[in-house]
């Protein structure tokens, strides 16, 4: 891979660099405002954020979709596959965006079930 | 997608393993093979830690009273705030390496020298770091009482709410225990260590201290930790079976034993990967200096350990979330 092949506009276009030196502090600096604004959030915690969204706090949820800006940036960016042929795009990031959420979804639900049976149960288990 | 579209003389065998149908060489390729399957591992174990989580939604610890240190500071109370340190140093550690990287593809050898230099020692700052952070878990803070189903009862000052240590609690008494030794015995097990104080010494002591009282590990509707009344309390403390100091494996102070399972389990095998990187870091950043990339032409392999460098950073990203902020 040359050193001029590279894409250098993230947001869609939104923000070009110019030399892929400054696309990296670029994206470092957007890690760290997201970081910055999960860590404040983390220890403010308002109150108007705790309420329940989906089976999970507001707050909560925030923090994961955050997380997943983060990561798809440090993969974009810092391992270069927005640099990389679709064909390659696709076979690493399809297999883990259909498994993940699957195993997610199912062991999550079977989770809350266990809890339900648990708080109802008549087998008196936390004493 | 444009998959096999090859503009070589020899496109009529694409698949015959004579180019690189994904633009991307055999090593580059192996290096993506191991992180998809690396992910998956991650992905399974955190995916295992909610469900045990979401099993045991009503009693998990909170984060923010477990992980309260900050070096330098003793006594005060920073949740979060080191974890945070933690993760800028390991996104930092990251920028250096793309950089490196960078300098690679413009056969820069002073830069790619210096980048990577940056990078282990990033890696070695966050690496330690963890340790001072299980070490601060193992260690555990104020201590509490266990019951026999395994509940944690912890101690809280009726009139502030502020939690109170074992050492405050506690009655201490004169130990008339004898430890067996192994010449007086046919038959010898050696006994591991024993908590600070024995049950009985809570227990009187928790009697004799009109201002104290028991926080359960059950949380209420808004979050928190169930605080006992002082009747209900000095009834709940009879069932104590065990003192906890910190937390291992078995016992944990801070609650939920399987949190500390996890705990260890997930970022353990996550400072693992964070130091066989730097370990192959420093084999890189030694065949940089002696000048391997140089005569061979170009720097794919700082690109490869780059990108093993940049999925711990990832992985990271996650543990954070899940372990700290949600």
């Amino acid at each position: 891979m040359a050193a001029d092949t590279h894409k250098l506009a993230i947001f869609r276009g939104l923000l070009k660099f110019k030399s892929n030196q400054q696309k990296i502090w670029g994206v470092l600096i957007f890690l760290s405002i997201v970081t910055t604004i999960e860590v404040v959030l983390g220890i403010v915690k308002p109150a108007s954020l705790m309420t329940m969204f989906l089976g999970m706090k507001l707050l909560n949820w925030i923090f994961i979709i955050l997380t997943i800006v983060k990561a798809y940036y440090i993969a974009w960016d810092f391992m270069h596959i927005r640099d990389e042929k679709s064909s390659l795009q696709s076979s690493i990031v399809l297999p883990l965006l259909i498994l993940i959420p699957y195993l997610v979804f199912i062991l999550l639900v079977e989770a809350d079930y266990i809890f339900e049976v648990m708080r109802n149960g008549f087998v008196s288990w936390n004493f | 997608m444009e998959v096999t579209a090859a503009n070589s003389a020899d496109s009529t065998s694409v698949w015959g393993g004579g180019n690189q149908p994904l633009n991307a060489s055999y090593g580059k390729l192996m290096m993506w093979f191991f992180i998809v399957s690396d992910a998956l591992t991650f992905s399974g174990f955190l995916v295992a830690y909610g469900f045990s989580r979401f099993k045991n939604i009503n009693t998990w610890p909170i984060a923010d009273e477990v992980f309260t240190h900050f070096p330098f500071l003793h006594g005060v109370d920073a949740p979060m705030y080191y974890v945070a340190l933690m993760t800028f140093i390991l996104i930092f550690s990251s920028v250096t390496m793309v950089l490196a990287v960078d300098a690679g593809h413009h056969m820069n050898k002073a830069k790619v020298t210096f980048y990577m230099l940056l990078t282990i020692i990033g890696g070695a700052i966050f690496v330690g770091s963890q340790a001072w952070e299980w070490k601060n878990f193992i260690k555990g803070e104020y201590g509490a009482l266990e019951t026999r189903g395994g509940q944690i009862l912890q101690f809280v000052n009726a009139d502030t709410g502020k939690r109170v240590s074992l050492a405050e609690v506690a009655n201490p008494q004169q130990q008339i225990r004898e430890t067996h030794q192994a010449y007086n015995g046919i038959w010898y097990q050696q006994e591991g260590t024993l908590p600070t104080y024995t049950v009985s010494e809570i227990q009187s002591g928790f009697a004799a201290q009109n201002n104290l009282t028991i926080r359960t590990q059950e949380l209420t509707a808004d979050g928190q930790k169930t605080v006992l009344s002082r009747t209900d309390a000095l009834e709940k403390i009879q069932a104590a079976q065990n003192v906890v100091e910190g937390a291992n494996l078995i016992h944990n102070e801070y609650g939920n034993r399987l949190f500390a399972d996890f705990f260890f389990f997930i970022t353990g095998f996550h400072g693992f990967h964070v130091f066989s990187g730097v370990v192959i870091n420093i084999i890189i950043f030694f065949n940089v200096i002696v000048g391997t990339y140089e005569r061979r032409g170009h720097y794919e392999m700082v690109e490869k350990v780059g990108l093993y460098w940049h999925f711990v950073d990832l992985v990271w990203v996650f543990v954070f979330t899940f372990f700290y902020l949600v």
